[in-house]
């Protein structure tokens, strides 16, 4: 088990819309049997990171290193199927699912997931949380060696969002997989997350939980009250933003700490 | 062959007007049932009114209408397809600009062709009884080359209808299989244009698939479904047309409306 070497590897990437940089100077590795997290506001370019990482989107500047035949899986953020396409839970699974794999796979996988009991049922008639287990599964069903989350709990309700955040833990576990989640739940986050990067427009600050939980830039963009909740211990202070998001870098220079990155 | 000659050839018209309907109808269903699931539907009209410029084209270059229509119609496809947006226009208000801008187009070029007279009217509503042998069998081959490439295309098709990205990191070429797609509606576009006309085309496609959405439990029994929906429209709306002496093209798009509505109203029971 080559579990050292990254499964994929994001260098110094920049991003650009038409001139506009939404994205600059991303890092990014992820191991086998690792979890990273991307947290950040609104429009900090976390789907834009995830979709660099997925091939969709070509970054503007910097690298993207996959481990040969790396196999991915992907859950997107939001399925909106057309109500007037008939597709079944089974055979919404069966087209993602490469040709001539074995039948029993999919209502497996499902079952894996604990969404067995939906497999017969149109894709437009189920629960938001049904829905979510549907697509990781779909995305467990090519075998991965990297599980890629864009918002995996989104139109959960609380406990149910506990029970899925519970079944990635245990999918990483079990099958052994690089997982990289975007995610808006601090909390959990904190407590199931190995590495969490910080995005707004840059990487603000990336380690360890505790670590970013008291990073002042994490402070600045969730408040003091999350970040309160979750701090560990304190962090030294490296840069500051503007109300608008950009750096302002204090006059007399400054130092950054491991892993931290601004453009 | 003598005995019942008499019998076809008094019919022949309208033997040839059902086989080339049919044949529309066969092809227009499961492409209808795509651009129904991708909201396609304006995009279809779009085309559709470009074509009257490929007739009028066909005409100025002194090359058969049809083949000017399929080169206006697969080149504005082509194009559309390209154009995802235009700065602060959404690609629903750019669809109508063309429309519009080609139908006018076409219009004009039209009129000042000399000698020539195009008869709009049937270019327009459908010229269906009018069609030759030389028609059938070119609409014929055209349906069995699309049919084919569509089932070819099914999967991957099928894949990028219901999430683009999620068919795209799963391998499928999502780009190269919406321009195949945009440019078998182009060519069922052109084909159907002489069943039931410019303005009608759209109808082929959406009416029969949404008329058979609440029989259907799998896109391809959706497809099939319309397609079989469409021949009983073709054939109905022809028979009325003989019985009542209607225009052919708004009988076959009266037939199918029909439908729709016996559609609607299993849904609502169920």
């Amino acid at each position: 088990m080559n579990s050292l070497k990254p499964l994929i590897e994001v260098k110094d990437v920049d991003v650009s819309y038409r001139g506009h940089r939404v994205l600059s100077g991303a890092n990014v590795v992820v191991r086998r049997g690792e979890i990273v997290t991307l947290i950040g506001p609104n429009g900090a370019g976390k789907t834009t990171l995830v979709r660099v990482m997925l091939g969709l989107l070509r970054p503007t500047v910097g690298t993207v290193t996959r481990q040969p035949g790396l196999s991915i899986g992907y859950m997107p953020q939001r399925l909106s199927i057309d109500p007037a396409l008939p597709i079944t839970v089974k055979r919404f699974l069966q087209l993602g699912s490469p040709q001539g794999l074995h039948k029993d796979r999919c209502a497996e996988v499902l079952e894996e997931v604990g969404a067995g009991h939906v497999i017969a049922q149109p894709m437009q008639g189920i629960s938001g949380g049904e829905m979510q287990r549907v697509l990781l599964a779909r995305a467990l069903l090519r075998e991965p060696d990297l599980l890629v989350l864009d918002e995996p709990v989104q139109g959960v309700d609380l406990t149910g969002q506990a029970e899925l955040y519970r079944l990635i833990e245990g999918i990483r576990e079990h099958r052994n997989v690089g997982v990289v989640m975007v995610s808006h739940d601090l909390h959990v986050v904190m407590a199931q997350t190995d590495h969490v990067i910080c995005l707004n427009q840059h990487v603000c600050c990336a380690g360890h939980p505790s670590a970013v939980s008291v990073h002042p830039e994490f402070v600045a963009l969730f408040g003091t009250d999350v970040a309160s909740t979750l701090a560990v211990y304190a962090h030294k202070h490296d840069h500051e933003h503007t109300l608008d998001g950009h750096v302002h870098a204090p006059e007399d220079g400054h130092v950054h700490g491991e892993d931290c990155h601004h453009g | 062959m003598d005995e019942w000659g008499l019998g076809l050839n008094m019919d022949a018209f309208l033997v040839r007007a059902l086989l080339a309907g049919c044949a529309v109808a066969i092809v227009a269903g499961p492409l209808g049932a795509f651009v129904v699931w991708r909201r396609m539907a304006y995009f279809g009209g779009a085309l559709s009114h470009t074509a009257l410029l490929g007739v009028a084209l066909g005409f100025l270059v002194g090359v058969e209408p049809i083949a000017g229509v399929s080169f206006v119609v697969v080149s504005v496809a082509l194009i559309l397809g390209g154009l995802q947006r235009v700065r602060g226009l959404s690609l629903d208000t750019l669809l109508g600009v063309v429309a519009h801008a080609a139908l006018a187009l076409g219009l004009i070029v039209a009129s000042t062709l000399e000698g020539v007279r195009i008869d709009l009217m049937g270019y327009l509503f459908g010229d269906i009884l009018a069609v030759g042998w030389a028609d059938v069998a070119w609409i014929w081959f055209s349906i069995v080359v699309i049919l084919g490439a569509l089932g070819f295309l099914w999967r991957d098709l099928l894949s990028a209808t219901v999430h683009a990205d999620l068919a795209q990191v799963e391998g499928v070429n999502v780009r190269r299989t919406d321009v195949v797609f945009m440019l078998l509606l182009a060519c069922v576009v052109a084909l159907a244009m002489q069943v039931v006309g410019i303005l009608l085309v759209t109808s082929m496609l959406i009416i029969p698939a949404s008329a058979v959405r609440s029989l259907s439990r799998t896109p391809e029994a959706m497809a099939a479904l319309a397609a079989g929906t469409g021949v009983i429209s073709v054939c109905a709306g022809l028979w009325a047309s003989y019985l009542f002496d209607i225009p052919a093209g708004p009988g076959i798009v009266a037939a199918a409306s029909l439908l729709f509505v016996g559609g609607m109203l299993v849904k609502t029971r169920s």
